[in-house]
């Protein structure tokens, strides 16, 4: 016997008992073995990579899911979590001989605390239903991903989901309080605490955007935050990006905090007006989706800047939205933007590098200079505020090259952001797309060190191997480890002090 | 001049004998090195670690006997030679800084922009990297968050003398493992940092302060809730309690003149008729309830409460029942609050104290910890009290750390 098909007997064995231990533990709906039902979970939202996993579990509680991880421990079969698949960055790819384990039966809401502002939930829970249970008592949930409808806190949890208003109110860590935590040898552990600096290591920070490498969220505690008595969302036409970039560095340097500033260039308008008809401004080079939020009072007073500052920015055509109806009509435009420019390319690469804000124009130019000398159309989309890129890379994968030359320029532009201190990821995650760039970003040092939280986490690798990371580190090596007394004490010839 | 003298000071400029003003919490080391650079700072490093010497880390020395004592200091490994502000970005809305530096230093230079680290100054003195190392925060933290929330990126030094940088110069950002969180509040036993990062904020154009009085824990709370579900958007709702008497609650409304005007009106209003308003803060406001300049026996036991807001009540009742003066500020509205026993109540009656307060916050979601207390007290009670997912964390100190060599003892369970 060849020792690779050594391997997969041992794989298959290894499943073979984790599918027994779910049988055992779960009702027979919860555990999925027929290749053509396992097929339905081979991707999650980033489409192009594909494996389907060698069994699915959808434990309906914290004791079957903690039941499943021992057993994946026991017999060391590596498993990856999966919330609503919604992912961007191949964070939830199954593993071909491993178990996925879907959270999507455990959503229930258990609390909503309004005087201590807070809401205990199952990983399962829809972003959004955090929101509407909350909304009754005056409060929401923040962090609100453009995928608010369909993704889950615990997927959430995994990637420290941002969205277009993290630029005033943070990512997901800044309003995940408590975890339980079914770590990968099959414990559950309690992270942080309902109420702030639980004292020790905080090991829930370390969680908290750690992918699914760490370990499977049962529960979440999340902070409440108080609606706000004030909205304004303001749509502000200029004729180029470099105006709309001037536009929103004059906001942030004069102080003001809007909740959300977004830009689309003229491509993106495009792509939106031919699929949802948002009326934007006719002939824009670029449009800001700018909102204040906040007391009545302060709103009116920012407002009246940021209109002035947009003008001597160059705004040929400024909008307020006050109603929420109105509001939604300027939102549609930009969170339709992602599907939208389907309408105008059959394929496209979305990338989400980050940039220092007052590199944005720079940026912009070298972007629109990569795409015309490779001929490859890129559509700009992002959260401007915080210099969040969404560029949309746009091919045609039928044409031979094609694909090539978008990663090449979808490439180049990350090297772009990394170039100008920037990050890879804003808030798609690593997973499995962008692994391979962490060396561009980060030095062999620092990977190691991340790894080393890795490895007292999950020392044999079981936990979403694969991703975030281009290179495992083997948890036995411990490099520079020394014990005892130093050799030359030992033998007398030297004193330490 | 020994071996580890003579190692260590052929690699780092500045290395000389400890002496009794060097100590750590009432433990002498053996030497103090003063690097100038990352650089120099993980050769001490990795000569420390090949002689297998234990090195505690050391800022400005503010806050040097929290926590517990280290069981062994070979090497003080002293930052405050690393104090300069590298980098003010202020389109960007972020700092660089060394360190050492003196979080004062680097709010003086950010302020130049109408900016600031959103981090109440509580320790007056104090470094960056102590700052971080104890993760202190003040009032505003109720509308800033704290470290965890302000800290963007960070270069540090692991025990074995690798350099190693984790997050970057942009605040959004989820490339790879969060490594900051760890670093904060770990009193240096993970690895020494020596350079970070920080979002910062944009100065407010006006302040006020409302003050109104609480008759007791029961109306204190009320008042307390009135404001956090109000709309007054708080900066920081801070409370004053003084075992016996009265306790007063404060409010502060940060923002752009004509919109705090209103909002100071409004708070008034919640508060009762007794609220007043005024552009100046209350005295004590951002200061712990017990003189940070007391030392050895003369200071007092430094205790730091977490509750669920609900919580406030019986927390603020725990003190006032006590039999020993307890006297206590804190963040109201964030759900953490300081408290301070006198340096003559003795040990076993202040063990009686935390046992208690412990009791009361743990009902409500949150922990009690002894901050700081003469050593005598320190031996007495359970400084950090029960912490949950302790294995993990004795795991994670044995990856980075694996010989315990860096501040050891000082944090929680041993570690």
């Amino acid at each position: 016997m060849s020792s690779t098909s050594a391997a997969a007997t041992d794989a298959n064995a290894g499943i073979a008992a984790v599918a027994r231990r779910a049988a055992e533990l779960l009702p027979a709906a919860g555990v999925i073995t027929e290749r053509s039902r396992l097929r339905t979970y081979e991707c999650d939202g980033l489409a192009h990579y594909r494996v389907t996993p060698a069994l699915v579990v959808i434990p309906e509680d914290a004791e079957q899911l903690a039941g499943i991880v021992a057993a994946c421990a026991e017999h060391r079969v590596p498993y990856v979590a999966r919330g609503s698949g919604t992912g961007l960055s191949g964070g939830a790819l199954p593993h071909a001989d491993g178990v996925l384990v879907v959270t999507s039966r455990m959503r229930a809401i258990r609390e909503v605390r309004r005087e201590d502002q807070r809401a205990v939930v199952e990983p399962g829970v829809i972003n959004l239903d955090v929101t509407r249970a909350a909304t009754p008592h005056g409060y929401y949930y923040a962090p609100d991903p453009s995928s608010q409808q369909v993704c889950s806190i615990g997927g959430n949890l995994a990637e420290n989901s941002g969205g277009a208003h993290c630029l005033k109110y943070g990512f997901t860590t800044n309003h995940v309080l408590a975890a339980d935590v079914v770590t990968p040898d099959g414990a559950t552990v309690t992270l942080g605490g309902a109420a702030p600096d639980s004292p020790g290591y905080d090991l829930l920070g370390a969680v908290v955007g750690s992918e699914g490498t760490l370990g499977i969220a049962t529960s979440v505690t999340v902070r409440l935050t108080r609606l706000p008595e004030e909205v304004r969302t303001i749509l502000v036409g200029f004729e180029s990006t470099d105006q709309a970039g001037a536009a929103t560095s004059a906001i942030i340097a004069a102080g003001v905090v809007p909740a959300a500033i977004e830009m689309m260039d003229a491509l993106a308008i495009e792509a939106a007006e031919a699929a949802v008809q948002c009326n934007y401004p006719a002939g824009a080079g670029a449009v800001l989706v700018i909102e204040l939020d906040g007391a009545a009072a302060d709103v009116e007073a920012e407002y009246a800047e940021v209109e002035r500052l947009c003008q001597e920015s160059g705004a040929f055509e400024q909008r307020l939205a006050t109603d929420p109806a109105e509001r939604a009509l300027i939102w549609k435009g930009r969170k339709s933007a992602f599907a939208a420019v389907g309408r105008i390319s059959p394929d496209y690469i979305v990338q989400d590098g980050v940039i220092p804000r007052t590199a944005l124009p720079e940026v912009l130019r070298a972007i629109a200079e990569l795409s015309s000398s490779s001929g490859v159309r890129v559509a700009n989309v992002f959260h401007a505020g915080d210099g969040n890129l969404h560029p949309l890379v746009l091919f045609d994968d039928s044409l031979e090259g094609a694909g090539e030359a978008a990663e090449k320029v979808s490439g180049a532009i990350l090297d772009l952001c990394i170039q100008h201190g920037g990050s890879i990821t804003g808030e798609h995650g690593v997973g499995v797309d962008k692994a391979a760039y962490m060396p561009r970003m980060f030095t062999e040092e620092d990977l190691d060190t991340m790894q080393l939280v890795r490895c007292a986490f999950d020392p044999d690798g079981i936990s979403n191997p694969g991703k975030v990371f281009p290179t495992p580190r083997l948890c036995g090596e411990v490099p520079g480890r020394h014990k005892g007394p130093h050799p030359l004490q030992e033998a007398g010839l030297a004193e330490v002090f | 001049m020994t071996t580890a003298e003579a190692s260590l000071g052929s690699v780092c400029a500045e290395v000389r004998p400890a002496g009794p003003d060097d100590a750590v919490d009432g433990v002498v080391p053996g030497l103090v090195a003063r690097p100038g650079s990352t650089e120099e700072v993980a050769e001490v490093l990795r000569a420390s670690a090949a002689l297998g010497l234990t090195v505690v880390p050391r800022g400005r020395g503010t806050k040097l006997t929290w926590g517990l004592p280290p069981r062994s200091a070979d090497v003080l490994l002293e930052l405050a030679g690393m104090d300069r502000v590298l980098d003010h970005a202020a389109g960007d809305l972020i700092v660089q800084t060394q360190a050492g530096a003196s979080l004062d230093d680097v709010q003086g230079v950010v302020g130049q922009a109408r900016q600031r680290v959103m981090v109440d100054p509580v320790v007056p003195g104090g470094s960056v990297g102590g700052t971080l190392a104890t993760n202190t925060s003040g009032p505003r933290r109720m509308v800033g968050g704290t470290m965890r929330d302000l800290l963007i990126g960070l270069t540090v030094v692991r025990a074995d003398g690798v350099v190693a940088k984790a997050g970057g110069r942009v605040v959004k950002n989820v490339a790879g493992y969060d490594l900051s969180k760890l670093m904060i509040g770990s009193f240096g036993t993970l690895a020494v940092v020596t350079e970070a990062l920080f979002r910062l904020h944009p100065t407010p154009e006006a302040q006020r302060w409302v003050t109104a009085r609480a008759a007791d824990q029961a109306h204190a709370q009320r008042l307390v809730q009135e404001v956090v579900h109000s709309q007054v958007v708080p900066a920081a709702v801070e409370v004053e309690w003084a075992s016996g008497g009265a306790g007063e609650v404060t409010v502060l409304l940060e923002g752009r003149e004509s919109g705090v005007e209103g909002r100071a009106a409004a708070t008034s209003t919640l508060l009762g008729d007794d609220a007043t308003v005024s552009s100046d803060a209350p005295a004590g406001w951002s200061a712990y309830p017990w003189d940070p300049a007391a030392a050895g026996d003369r200071r007092a036991t430094a205790l730091k409460l977490t509750f669920v807001l609900s919580g406030l009540a019986d927390v603020l009742g725990a003190v006032r029942d006590e039999q020993v003066p307890v006297s206590l500020r804190g963040s109201a509205g964030a759900g953490v609050v300081y408290a301070a026993v006198p340096a003559e109540v003795p040990g076993d009656e202040v063990a009686g104290v935390v046992e208690r307060l412990r009791r009361v916050c743990t009902a409500h979601g949150g922990s009690t910890v002894v901050v700081d207390a003469p050593a005598a007290v320190k031996q007495a009670v359970d400084v950090w009290g029960p912490i949950p997912a302790l294995n993990l964390m004795l795991r994670v100190k044995d990856q980075f750390d694996p010989d315990h060599r860096l501040a050891p003892g000082r944090f929680v369970g041993g570690i």
